[in-house]
């Protein structure tokens, strides 16, 4: 039982961790219609930033979190002072360069990362229910700052931003200052949650946490899901994305494992390794099918969900 | 030192000169007329003087200070507004959300903004649309959103690109008299059109293009009765007759 309550708790806190990092990207690429393809550089370079206070100056990594997520901010600016003067998918790509690059330096300078070695860290806590309540609050706080946003001046300008950048600029906005501002918000965010799963994970190394896969496009993933441009979508994105790679990557929760061994079924253990390994192919296609169906996502599309799919109420004749 | 002036200005898109050594001023509170036959230049004018494209030659001055290479949003913040000849809503916000937007860049806080906003969606005529989503108003009412959208930065000049083309009658009359609204609110309006009834009777003076060059300027009268005029728009024939 208190196994399953931790592991419970783990993935609990990897939604949470999700939902600010869903925020974020909403707020630079859902409100102002940046697409953010690299969002692994900003929690990389939070992750690395919280590893390495620890690692090499013996400071708390939990002065990671304000550091990491100032850090992040530093790194924000002057790529968004350079990349703003590329629209739609060039700034897409920029991003993703963003990404790979501070990989492979993250590999190369063995001296300051450990290159691929990694950097282990002892953690603080034994108990999982700290960083529960501390990934909490950083979801909380994720919602409440995209949510204090978007009923300003600033979130009337990402939107304006993302519905006509010509438009807006002849409306007196200065597209390319507060699009940096969506960025700096979003990097915040992000560098946060990075510098938190270095202090809950106690380990980090290049590719897990600049990972491409893992962190960039599960991070658009969550947004679309749940639904692009509202306050509660990367929240409801993380619990089923996390779930849904949670799923298969455990073969059903363990399962298909059980069944095997209560049934002596020989083949289920190789049934259990490919499903494990099918949760790249699951989320292709939860992509398109969301695309298709919930192009506003869960959130955005939620009377859709409604009527469609959980037949809540029969439409009047 | 004239409200607006614009001199020489020359547009080069590769080889092709589409604005070719333009030069006309405007007095404050004139409603200023620009017409042309299609692919005179008239609209990349105005994406000259709200500085979406650079200026190849040539200065343009603003109260008394030179705009040119000044970005967009400065020129705008300066007091030159500008609706465009494709609208461009903001589609997924509602009409009042659209010219809360605009209203920011003059309102200290977002009650103001709002304030602003309704009288200026009352002032277009645009109350029963104010919570409908952009993307559903007709076209007419779009281009009065857009109006309200410019109106909102404060202009003291506005440009308006096309506001009467696509519209009916009825329309085209409600059009007009926003126009002259606007113009006895004390804004200073340079006005882009093919509907020759709008030009000519609101306009206190006209500027017509043709090919990038100015072909004549004066009052609606002068302008009217101009050879090079008649004969840009309808042909040689007519121009010889008259």
């Amino acid at each position: 039982m208190i196994v399953r309550d931790q592991y419970f708790l783990h993935i609990m806190i990897l939604i949470l961790m999700w939902v600010a990092i869903g925020s974020g990207w909403n707020l630079i690429s859902g409100y102002t219609g940046q697409v953010l393809f690299g969002a692994a550089a900003f929690f990389g370079v939070g992750a690395y930033t919280a590893a390495l206070l620890m690692h090499k100056l013996e400071i708390s990594a939990w002065w990671g979190l304000p550091l990491g997520a100032l850090v992040s901010v530093a790194l924000a600016f002057p790529f968004g002072w350079i990349c703003f003067r590329l629209r739609g998918p060039y700034f897409a790509l920029a991003t993703l360069a963003l990404n790979e690059i501070l990989r492979h330096i993250a590999t190369i300078w063995e001296s300051l990362t450990e290159g691929m070695m990694g950097i282990l860290i002892m953690q603080t806590f034994v108990a999982k229910e700290p960083y529960y309540y501390i990934a909490l609050a950083l979801a909380a706080l994720s919602v409440v700052i995209v949510s204090g946003v978007m009923e300003s001046r600033l979130g009337y300008y990402f939107v304006s931003i993302r519905e006509d950048q010509d438009a807006a600029e002849s409306m007196g906005i200065n597209t390319t200052f507060y699009k940096m501002v969506s960025l700096c918000l979003a990097g915040l965010l992000i560098g946060l949650a990075g510098a938190l799963y270095t202090n809950y994970m106690g380990f980090i190394d290049p590719h897990v946490v600049f990972s491409l896969h893992n962190i960039s496009i599960m991070a658009i993933l969550v947004g679309i899901v749940g639904g692009v441009g509202t306050v509660y979508g990367p929240a409801v994105g993380a619990f089923i994305m996390v779930a849904i790679d949670e799923l298969f990557r455990s073969g059903g929760f363990g399962l298909l494992a059980a069944l095997g061994k209560s049934t002596g079924w020989q083949f289920m253990d190789s049934v259990t390794k490919y499903v494990s390994q099918a949760h790249t192919l699951v989320f292709g296609i939860l992509v398109i099918v969301v695309i298709l169906y919930l192009p506003n996502g869960v959130v955005g599309d939620w009377e859709v969900v409604k009527k469609r799919l959980l037949f809540w109420k029969r439409e009047a004749a | 030192m004239a409200f607006f002036e614009a001199k020489g200005i020359v547009k080069f898109f590769g080889g092709l000169a589409a604005v070719n050594s333009v030069s006309f001023s405007v007095e404050e509170g004139q409603i200023y007329g620009l017409i042309g036959p299609n692919g005179s230049g008239k609209t990349t004018i105005f994406n000259l003087i709200n500085g979406f494209f650079p200026l190849s030659h040539g200065e343009i001055f603003f109260r008394g200070k030179k705009i040119s290479g000044l970005k967009t949003h400065q020129i705008c913040r300066l007091g030159i507004g500008r609706t465009f000849q494709v609208v461009k809503p903001l589609k997924r916000m509602t009409v009042v959300d659209n010219v809360i937007a605009s209203a920011f860049l003059h309102a200290g806080s977002k009650n103001e903004a709002r304030a602003l906003a309704e009288e200026i969606i009352e002032f277009c005529g645009l109350v029963p649309y104010k919570d409908k989503p952009a993307r559903s108003l007709p076209i007419a009412s779009r281009k009065r959103m857009e109006i309200a959208r410019a109106l909102a930065t404060k202009p003291k000049l506005l440009l308006l690109d096309e506001t009467a083309a696509g519209l009916n009658p009825s329309e085209l009359e409600e059009a007009i008299s926003l126009i002259k609204k606007m113009s006895e609110s004390g804004i200073t309006l340079i006005i882009v059109e093919h509907i020759m009834k709008v030009i000519m009777t609101i306009s206190h003076r006209i500027l017509a293009i043709n090919h990038g060059v100015v072909i004549a300027e004066g009052t609606p009268e002068e302008v009217a009765a101009n050879h090079q005029v008649i004969t840009a728009y309808l042909g040689e024939d007519y121009s010889a007759q008259s």
